[in-house]
């Protein structure tokens, strides 16, 4: 009979493992931060950076334990790795939106029709704009990508369509990496060298800039493209070859077009890797405080190079000059998110249509 | 539109590797005929030498000779682009170009070699590939909509209409089912038994059913051993083939008794 009697006992899952409530890593975490403040007040130590990073350490290792305790230590250990990854997500983004606010808050003051209207010709002090250097940076940039795309392109194109283990392609692939490291002001004196040679010592003209700044897209715009290229399936090109279509029309009509939206958007992470370059514009394309719209004659002011003159030469008093510089940087990094907006947009209209 | 294939000591390498050696045969307009045989003895790169495929890859080279209609396909100045336009092929993996619509897929063979076409006559080689590829019925509403929004067995379909929209003389398929299922594959099948009304049919298949289903002659093909060469075993009517062959290789393949 007390066989069948039905058993009291609840039967235990031998799957189920201790569990932390929801709560208690929220709460671990403010614990955490509120015990090392009181510490350091103690001691007298109170940066905000101290206690952040004391307390995110006392969590961390506070965490681990008690995570451990109920959870068992796989848990603790998933709970640790995801709290670190979580942790250098956001030290990451510490000095990105420190950055934008402080540009933001600072460059807002001069961000004013004026600013774009108007040069520094004969201004002084006061009012002012950044109209010669905002036309000085769209040319020499917009300059230097009509150089260096299509040089970029085919470079690229040879080395993934024909060169193939050839020694010319492994040299140029080799060159290509090397020139990927080359410092920007080495490229700004190599094009000052070049035009001093033409047109006479001391020559400074946007299309200078142009050519230092096309040194220093070439690369990228090479292995970006030879990275796109690559990933155009082989049984596209196989597929056009059975069509009996030659090869240089399968890499104009075919693998162009399906790989265009990622070479879109490695040319404009180029552009928007050389749009800030200051040093080569420095040396080849000078400064001046009027708009000059003609590349081959006379200096040409870019916002870069803006941006430091007004920073490092102000006038008395300082604050206009400042004001113009943090409105400069403002509108230099409104210019790159524009690009890659409409990178994005035409990467997005080009690219190869989902299914159905 | 239909035309004699005649193969004649065919020895084809990539670089130093000798893939395949000594192959003869005939194959006959308005046919099919299946080369059957285990992974890598060589059936792929014969096929792929009939439209000069197989030269994609870096250091192929071949000796002998493929006729077609008495052509010799690799005779001296012979231009691998124009034996393609006249030999077409579909290939394992349905492969759309992913960039084009349904219609410019079907349209590709003859806009990528930028013949000019007028809008009727486009219009009338998309719907006859299609009604040919058996897949109009199913794709006429959406032409406009990309091609690699089709089901596999649509997609290699178009693939199929997209060869036969150029009009060549023969058509090659490298394992066209493979990747497909059993529906798709019987409507391939189908589409094989009407494409040989006017074309030279040659498939490549591991499937013995399917040989047996669709082609009139088969092919064995067979490494003599590891490392060797792949040659042709036995080449015949598939009812022979199936039913009595002349090799005891062959025999031990179709039964399954094999290796």
């Amino acid at each position: 009979m007390p066989a069948s009697l039905p058993s009291l006992h609840v039967p235990v899952n031998p799957l189920t493992a201790g569990q932390l409530p929801r709560f208690t890593q929220p709460a671990l975490l403010v614990v955490s931060v509120v015990i090392i403040a009181a510490l350091s007040s103690l001691v007298g130590l109170g940066h905000p950076a101290t206690i952040a990073a004391g307390g995110a350490l006392l969590f961390l290792v506070a965490s681990f334990l008690l995570s451990a305790e109920v959870e068992g230590v796989r848990r603790a250990k998933d709970r640790l790795a995801a709290h670190l990854v979580t942790g250098a997500f956001l030290l990451a983004l510490t000095p990105l939106v420190s950055l934008a606010w402080e540009t933001l808050s600072k460059g807002l003051a001069r961000f004013d029709f004026r600013f774009f209207a108007h040069s520094m010709r004969n201004v002084i002090g006061e009012g002012g704009g950044a109209a010669h250097a905002i036309w000085g940076t769209l040319i020499i940039t917009g300059m230097a990508t009509l150089f260096s795309v299509p040089i970029g392109l085919l470079s690229a194109i040879y080395l993934v369509e024909y060169g193939g283990r050839h020694r010319l392609a492994s040299a140029i692939r080799f060159f290509v990496d090397v020139m990927t490291g080359i410092p920007s002001i080495v490229a700004g004196l190599f094009a000052y060298t070049l035009f001093s040679l033409f047109l006479g010592p001391g020559t400074k003209v946007g299309v200078a800039g142009a050519v230092a700044l096309t040194i220093l897209m070439i690369p990228t715009v090479v292995r970006s493209t030879e990275e796109m290229l690559r990933l155009v399936p082989g049984e596209l090109r196989e597929a056009s070859y059975a069509l009996g279509v030659p090869k240089w029309r399968t890499i104009l009509r075919v693998v162009l077009p399906t790989s265009l939206a990622g070479i879109i958007t490695g040319v404009v992470l180029a552009i928007a890797r050389i749009i800030g370059e200051t040093a080569p514009l420095l040396v080849t394309a000078g400064i001046t405080s009027s708009l000059n719209a003609n590349p081959f004659s006379e200096p040409m002011a870019t916002l870069p190079v803006f941006v430091y003159y007004q920073y490092v030469t102000p006038g008395i008093p300082q604050d206009p000059y400042i004001a113009r510089a943090w409105a400069g940087a403002l509108t230099l990094i409104l210019i790159v998110m524009l690009l890659n907006l409409v990178g994005r947009l035409i990467a997005w209209k080009f690219a190869p249509k989902p299914g159905r | 539109m239909s035309k004699r294939i005649e193969i004649k000591d065919l020895d084809i390498y990539y670089g130093k590797f000798h893939a395949v050696s000594g192959v003869n045969m005939t194959i006959q307009p308005r046919s099919v005929t299946a080369f059957i045989g285990s992974s890598g003895c060589g059936k792929s790169t014969v096929l792929r030498s009939i439209n000069r495929m197989h030269e994609v890859i870096d250091g192929a080279y071949s000796t002998g000779a493929v006729l077609l209609d008495g052509v010799d396909l690799y005779g001296p100045g012979v231009d691998p682009v124009r034996v393609r336009r006249q030999v077409g092929m579909v290939f394992q993996r349905p492969n759309p170009f992913p960039t084009m619509s349904i219609r410019e897929n079907v349209l590709a063979g003859v806009r990528l070699n930028n013949a000019k076409v007028s809008k009727s006559h486009a219009d009338e080689i998309v719907e006859r590939s299609l009604q040919a590829a058996n897949l109009w019925k199913e794709v006429k509403d959406r032409l406009e909509r990309p091609g690699s929004g089709l089901s596999g067995g649509q997609q290699q379909r178009l693939c199929i209409a997209r060869a036969i929209a150029i009009a060549p003389d023969v058509v090659l398929m490298d394992e066209p089912c493979s990747a497909l299922d059993p529906i798709s594959t019987l409507a391939i099948e189908d589409l094989i038994h009407q494409l040989k009304e006017d074309y030279t049919v040659v498939i490549v298949t591991h499937n013995m059913q399917q040989a047996a289903r669709v082609s009139d002659q088969t092919a064995f093909f067979n490494l003599r051993a590891q490392g060797e060469p792949g040659q042709l075993v036995e080449v015949a009517s598939t009812e022979k083939i199936f039913h009595n062959p002349d090799q005891k290789a062959t025999e031990d393949y179709i039964t399954g008794r094999f290796g």
